[in-house]
């Protein structure tokens, strides 16, 4: 019972890598592998915000700073400093992980609007500073990177292989989330989201676990941030807007926070809105409007577990059918 | 930095104070009362101000065409409260996601409907002028959007404390099922909220409109500013709105002409710092 | 909402007169596939919806047709978004195998893609005005038919200090390089010609009031050089005049503070300003005049400086094109014959290249006047063929810094 169990569970897991290898070879054309590999990218970023969210039940506009701030590290290090790709990449995970902890103290002494509202706060101050610190930036023209890396002679500026690249990372990191939600921490993160004062009765320091998964947001948000800039290869202010941050929170919510493939899907609805479904339908906009109040319309929870509802009370019906038979 | 400077600088404070009020307030009424952090209402001042531009376009008086334009908006409040909005009650996250499909959408629509170009709106004849005072010029219209939000703070702590309307309202959000228990329409009270918090931000992107024109990305530059006036001067306060209101003018105006280089972040650095010391915002609390 | 993209541009030729375009010519050339990007949502949507009803009536103009080959045109909403204009032109190179790009719109989108689209061998026609991308960071695919930044804001320089007589300036900007250069440029020609520029604002992009600004020009200022862009000249300009300064210190502006699509919204405030462009819509070349009727026509508004930007744009291709028979595959040779041909007659009158592939051709210094019901950008005083470089050497120049906030240097402004 155990066995099929887990290999019940790790089918999803085995379908998702299948899928990613194979989707290379099922697209019509390098457009759509860059398509899949931004897809990923804002995936990753997604289910980093929803440690805060979906776990943490902290609703946060400051992601887009994760984003952003390891994409101007990676790229100043690299191009302006002449770093190599490796150390400017950890540089880069470095900074934008001390950032979330910086941000974390801050923030995390207010709750609800507040908390929403504070983080909002800083993550304008980081798009302000990427704006008005010219010197450092490069303004609103942003910097560029002139090449993706060649780790171990496999040449990451073809689409394919850099597809692969960023999918390798993206399973890694979603493995990671997988463990980190079954673990004894996160389970302790969401008791501090649903009943806080008792976590602190029972001993547990509510602040530190918090701030500790600001930390794991803020790390995690920074690898897609590092992925961003060797996609892009270019850097603005605009990658920290607040439309930037309020889309990716739209991603969790949409797809459904506090699962693994919420904000999977969010991030694929979304960005093929933006990027394809605008290339045919010029109100796009309207569209992606319509998306969001149909699904809290009928699926208020998030369309993954909103789905996993209408699943499981179709089984019931199906059962409650077939027991007087 | 000369007496004019304070001076002048003082009066645009203010008056940029009384906009952000006439901006704030129906955030504030919504937020406050039936806890719904609305992010379409950018979107709803935007609307207002298009639809007061129509108006004008029409020949409509100016007051006539504000009272046009918030009737409009209000109506479209209503409509969302009932259709969308009663459904999520204590889904903060889902009328986070609902309320800004509201805001794409009318974003969207006012820029097929009225083009991507500014428009603007004539404030009365009578207010088009500046006024001398000590040497230099003030226009007219500000000052008159500054006492036009004073009045308005007065009506609406006025509706709230003093009528049988506020209270109703104050019995059905403290305690629905008792409200109910004694008789109060909790249901059509709610939407009165929204209709009219809804039509405050309709009604203030007209007024606003002379100074501020019509033009696409109004919402998303109003919004960040509404949420900053409500969380510094406290939730479910209209006077806590009010004060909230004055404070950024004032920061905003000093702050950009004292300190220019930081004009990007003038607002929100002493957000974050006045939540740092008071999370719960200088007047009132935030609930949690 | 129906899959029209492809057939968006087939469509609107349906015009009467034209349906028998919509009939597959039996020519043995495939059609030239375009790509446009621009910007149709978000806050920098009346620019990139101008630029599309410079291009569409072009081509319209022309039959669907350049050097005898239909076009295919392909246009993407890049958002105004540097990553999504990138995403957008990855889609029309790689997906829709387009041989040549229109767009984008902003400087920061350009910059995203230029790397890209030089890697691809791809022709950006761009109508941004990023300084750089045509002097000391220059791209073999790049061709500018309207102005970079500061080409305009130079001879405006010279006019105000020479004409004008204007001894000391206050200079407002947008708080981002497209300000900052067009007031490095101003600057620098006004000051070396005798102006002090004693005075430089910045309000941030989304400004909410300007009144703040306004009441810090200083007194002693001759005049106001205004160098906004969108939306935010008109409301700075309106507010200006609300402040009563209207009447007392001249505005001059960039090439985008009062454009004519602004205009009519402006009213009649706006009668006797001064600005300075690559193009007015009551310029007299015969093209022209076809084209502003076309825009009033049809869109029931004059041509500013992104519909016709796009509309000159198309006719430095359809030029082009036509010296090479169409022949819009062989990139190298399109784009050596863009950047050396000489097209002596556009709607902003003759224009040719420099070796950057920016374009040298007429600045107007332009006085708003009412033209029968419409209040026009009149143009009062032309400087003819134009460099980028002004008229200073150009080797020197490229050794010098780009145009920012810190160069050149402010030499009048008390701290």
């Amino acid at each position: 019972m155990s066995l099929r169990c887990s290999a019940a569970r790790s089918l999803p897991a085995l379908g998702l890598v299948l899928l990613l290898a194979v989707l290379p070879f099922i697209l019509p054309g390098p457009f759509y592998i860059a398509i899949a590999h931004q897809i990923l990218i804002y995936a990753l970023l997604a289910l980093s915000l929803d440690i805060l969210v979906g776990h943490g039940g902290m609703i946060s506009l400051a992601q887009a700073a994760f984003l952003g701030v390891p994409a101007y590290v990676y790229v100043g290090l690299s191009a302006r400093a002449g770093l190599s790709p490796l150390p400017a990449a950890l540089s880069a995970l470095a900074a934008g992980t001390a950032l979330a902890g910086l941000f974390g103290v801050l923030a995390l002494r207010a709750r609800g609007l507040g908390f929403l509202m504070i983080t909002l706060a800083l993550g304008q101050v980081v798009w302000g500073l990427a704006y008005r610190w010219v010197d450092l930036t490069g303004g609103d023209n942003g910097m560029r990177l002139s090449a993706r890396p060649r780790p171990f002679g496999l040449d990451l500026g073809r689409p394919i292989p850099f597809y692969y690249f960023v999918s390798v990372i993206f399973l890694a990191a979603l493995f990671f989330l997988r463990r980190f939600a079954r673990s004894a921490f996160g389970a302790s993160l969401r008791g501090t989201r649903d009943q806080p004062r008792r976590m602190a009765m029972l001993g547990h320091h509510v602040f530190r676990i918090r701030w500790l998964a600001f930390i794991y947001s803020g790390f995690l948000g920074s690898i897609a941030g590092v992925l961003f800039a060797l996609s892009f290869r270019f850097i603005s202010p605009q990658t920290m807007t607040l439309q930037q941050a309020a889309e990716v929170l739209l991603m969790v919510i949409l797809g459904g926070p506090g699962t693994l493939a919420g904000p999977l899907i969010g991030a694929v609805i979304i960005t093929l809105v933006k990027t394809v479904v605008s290339s045919y339908v010029a109100r796009w906009y309207t569209v992606l409007g319509l998306i969001f109040i149909g699904v809290e319309l009928f699926l208020p929870e998030g369309l993954v577990p909103g789905f996993a509802r209408l699943r499981r009370r179709l089984g019931a019906a199906l059962l409650a059918r077939r027991r007087p038979a | 930095m000369s007496a004019q400077f304070w001076l002048i600088q003082t009066l645009n404070a203010v008056a940029m104070g009384g906009l952000l009020f006439l901006l704030a307030a129906g955030f504030s009424l919504i937020f406050g009362l039936m806890r719904v952090p609305n992010l379409a209402h950018g979107g709803f001042f935007m609307l207002g101000a298009y639809l007061g531009a129509t108006a004008l376009d029409e020949n409509l008086p100016f007051w006539l065409a504000a009272l046009a334009a918030a009737l409009g908006v209000g109506l479209l409040g209503a409509v969302l409260e009932r259709a969308l909005l009663r459904r999520l009650a204590g889904n903060e996250q889902g009328q986070v996601l609902a309320t800004l499909g509201v805001a794409f959408i009318i974003a969207d629509l006012c820029l097929m409907t009225w083009g991507g170009n500014p428009l603007s709106l004539s404030p009365p004849a009578w207010l088009m002028r500046a006024i001398a005072i000590g040497g230099f010029f003030f226009p007219a219209y500000r000052l008159a959007v500054l006492v036009l939000a004073v009045l308005l703070a007065v009506l609406l702590v006025a509706l709230m404390e003093k009528t049988r309307l506020g209270a109703m309202i104050r019995a059905g959000v403290d305690d629905r099922e008792m409200a109910e228990g004694v008789g109060i329409p909790v249901s059509r009270l709610f939407t009165t909220i929204f209709f009219l918090g809804a039509a405050l931000a309709g009604l203030g992107g007209v007024i606003g409109g002379p100074i501020l024109s019509a033009y696409p990305g109004l919402d998303t530059d109003m919004l960040p500013l509404a949420l900053i006036v409500v969380i510094l001067g406290g939730i479910g306060s209209i006077g806590g709105a009010f004060v909230g209101s004055m404070i950024i003018g004032f920061i905003y105006n000093f702050g950009i002409a004292l300190f220019p280089n930081f004009a990007y972040v003038i607002l929100f650095l002493p957000m974050i710092a006045a939540l740092l010391i008071k999370p719960e915002g200088l007047f009132g609390r935030v609930p949690q | 909402m129906k899959i029209t993209r492809r057939n968006a541009l087939r469509l609107s030729l349906a015009a009467p007169g034209l349906a028998a375009l919509r009939r597959p010519a039996r020519a043995a050339q495939p059609p030239i596939r375009l790509g446009f990007l621009t910007v149709k949502t978000g806050p920098l949507a009346s620019g990139g919806i101008q630029m599309e009803q410079g291009l569409t009536l072009f081509l319209k103009e022309q039959g669907g047709k350049l050097a005898g080959r239909s076009v295919e045109l392909f246009t993407e909403d890049t958002g105004g978004v540097p990553a999504n204009a990138l995403t957008k032109a990855q889609a029309l190179v790689e997906r829709d195998k387009v041989d040549a790009v229109v767009g984008p719109l902003a400087a920061f989108e350009l910059l995203a893609i230029i790397g890209y689209t030089d890697r691809q061998k791809m022709p950006v026609l761009a109508v941004a005005a990023a300084e750089n991308i045509s002097q000391r960071t220059p791209s073999p695919w790049f061709l500018r038919c309207t102005s970079s930044s500061a080409q305009a804001s130079q001879p405006m320089g010279y006019y105000a200090a020479k004409t004008l007589g204007y001894r000391k300036v206050t200079m407002i900007a947008d708080d981002i390089t497209y300000g900052y250069e067009q007031c490095a440029g101003f600057m620098r020609v006004f000051e070396d010609n005798g102006g002090k520029v004693i005075q430089r604002l910045w309000p941030p992009l989304n400004a909410p009031d300007y009144g703040t600004y306004i009441a810090e020009i200083r007194p002693d200022a001759d005049a106001v050089f205004q160098a906004f862009a969108g939306a935010n000249g008109f409301r700075f300009t309106q507010q200006y005049f609300e402040y009563g300064l209207g009447g007392r210190k001249p505005i001059i502006a960039g090439m985008t503070g009062i454009d004519d699509s602004i205009l009519p919204q402006i009213g009649n405030i706006a009668l006797g300003l001064l600005s300075t462009c690559f193009y007015s819509p009551a310029l007299t070349y015969p093209s022209n005049k076809t084209f502003v009727a076309a825009m009033r026509k049809t869109y029931h508004a004059d041509p500013g400086y992104y519909s016709a930007g796009t509309y000159v744009t198309g006719q430095v291709l359809a030029a082009a094109l036509e010296k090479i028979g169409g022949k819009i595959e062989e990139r190298e040779l399109l784009m050596h014959t863009l950047r050396t041909s000489v097209v002596p007659e556009t709607a902003r009158g003759p224009v040719r290249f420099d070796q950057f592939g920016n374009v040298i051709g007429n600045v107007y210094i332009r006085k708003v006047e009412r033209v029968g019901s419409w209040l026009v950008n009149v143009p009062i005083h032309t400087f003819h063929d134009v460099s980028q470089f002004w008229t200073f050497n150009q080797a020197a120049f490229l050794k010098d810094p780009v145009y920012s906030k810190t160069w050149p240097p402010t030499r009048y402004i008390e701290h």
